[in-house]
């Protein structure tokens, strides 16, 4: 059976050549990089080495950057680093509503440490409005947090704008840049922003490895104390192997960016055409101002866990919602908060290309999808007198 | 301790919040760095720099010249005196 991945925001599988560059330091490079002879010295220069290279991705100094275990660590490090070193300056926070569940729970965490959070609204396409921003604004806030774009839904939030509104009033910016650092061109210093996560495995780097950027001057309480790795910001013996895949797909991110994107667009582009002709199926997300290789839906009638089961049957892996919304069986917060209703937002789905996808790869989920879609429907009681998604023939016809 | 104001630096390390023993690390690489006579200024909201500063000063042969406090950190100003 065919075998097609579409669910690269979940993660991607490593490059060869990652690989590749991770392999000594599990074997003879295995020195902690605290250690001062060579063997240790060797584990120092490849962890400063894979810092310059995910610096370079970003066009920000090494010094900036701080190597975490993942993406969600690097968004939690951000918001309670900010949040602890500026209570006395104030204790409000500004946080969207469409960030990932590592933003959105350690905001919420901080709430019951007595900080308070204005949730800002979307509009139906999932943007954040850059003037409900100026309206939050307090005396009292201390940090801005707004996804870079959400893996969910694709959109890609106006962070320059916001950051522009910031400035003027002296308040931190940090975005999630899990979602497009390696998927997008993002340079920190056009962008503006004061923090940035990343995740490695999102540009065909290993999982176990994130990092933040935390602007040069600003200062941040660690998450986890300890020793003095990371120039005392984050403490832990490093993940030596993954955080050398990290600079290693870093910079291969860095060649090939406008290769992928150009190939990811056609693929997207080609999904989001066929799968809208099946009639009661509706585009999430921003039409135009998306993520290249992300193409999300809801479906009517149907749930989106159904689909992945019967889409993973037939060889075809995608996704509903984010992959924590997925698991807990949960209608998605974040297209809730687009205005989507309960019931729709069930019918969730999310299919995100890579770069070895193929036309052929789209063709075949452009044939199996809408008799995955058929077959659920007739098993739905809210899809009677439904038409044949086969046909895209017409709507719904009540009854 | 040594209280003094309004001390000017050559050279400033902000190194608050960063943990132990960043501040010796720091105070290390920065003082191979600045000209005998010079002034350095180490800000940090580590407590435990309050004894190993000055002790770091005597051991290195450098001159501590006192702390001044903030609300949320201390500023520690050594001049360099060793060759």
């Amino acid at each position: 059976m065919r075998k097609v991945y579409f669910d690269h925001v979940a993660t991607n599988p490593l490059l060869p050549e990652v690989l590749d560059s991770m392999m000594p330091y599990f074997k003879e490079e295995f020195g902690n990089p605290l250690s001062v002879y060579d063997l240790g010295l060797r584990a120092r220069d490849a962890i400063e080495n894979a810092r310059s290279e995910v610096a370079s991705l970003i066009n920000v100094k090494p010094s900036t950057i701080v190597f975490t275990s993942s993406g969600a660590e690097a968004n939690n490090f951000a918001l309670k680093g900010i949040a602890l070193a500026k209570q006395n300056e104030g204790k409000h926070l500004i946080v969207s509503r469409v960030e990932h569940h590592s933003v959105l729970n350690t905001a919420r965490s901080l709430e019951k440490m007595g900080f308070v959070v204005t949730w800002l609204p979307v509009d139906k396409y999932g943007l954040v409005d850059p003037d409900a921003i100026k309206k939050a604004l307090t005396k009292e806030t201390v940090l801005i947090s707004v996804t870079h774009a959400s893996s969910e839904i694709g959109t890609i939030e106006p962070i320059k704008e916001i950051v522009n509104i910031a400035k003027e009033k002296k308040v931190i910016v940090h975005s999630d840049g899990v979602a497009t650092c390696g998927n997008i061109p993002v340079d920190i210093q056009d962008l503006g922003v004061d923090l940035y996560s990343m995740a490695a495995h999102q540009f065909y780097g290993p999982k176990g490895a994130g990092a933040l950027y935390i602007r040069e001057g600003l200062r941040i309480v660690p998450l986890i104390y300890g020793g003095i790795q990371e120039s005392g910001r984050r403490a832990g013996t490093e993940n030596v192997p993954a955080i050398v895949g990290m600079g290693k797909a870093a910079s291969l991110a860095k060649r090939d960016l406008n290769q992928r994107i150009e190939h990811n667009k056609k693929l997207r582009d080609k999904i989001i055409e066929g799968v809208l002709k099946i009639p009661n199926v509706y585009l999430t997300g921003h039409p135009e101002r998306r993520l290249p290789h992300h193409a999300s839906f809801v479906v009517e009638f149907i749930e989106g866990e159904a689909m992945l089961l019967l889409l993973s049957m037939k060889g075809i892996y995608a996704a509903s919602g984010s992959a924590c919304s997925s698991r807990a069986l949960k209608s998605s917060p974040v297209l809730l908060s687009m205005g989507i209703s309960s019931a729709l937002a069930q019918g969730s789905i999310v299919f995100s290309v890579g770069i070895s996808n193929t036309s052929e790869d789209v063709d075949y989920l452009l044939n199996e999808f809408p008799l995955v879609i058929n077959k659920l429907r007739e098993m739905s009681p809210f899809a009677k007198g439904w038409g044949d998604a086969t046909k895209g023939d017409k709507c719904y016809t009540g009854g | 301790m040594k209280f003094v104001q309004g001390i000017k630096a050559d050279v400033t390390a902000d190194i608050v919040y960063m943990m132990c023993p960043m501040h010796l690390l720091k105070l290390d690489d920065l003082i191979k760095q600045i000209e005998t006579g010079q002034v350095l200024e180490i800000l940090t909201d580590y407590d435990g720099a309050l004894e190993d500063i000055p002790a770091w000063c005597e051991k290195t042969g450098n001159e501590f010249l006192g702390i001044e406090e903030t609300e949320d950190y201390y500023k520690f100003y050594i001049k360099k005196t060793s060759s």
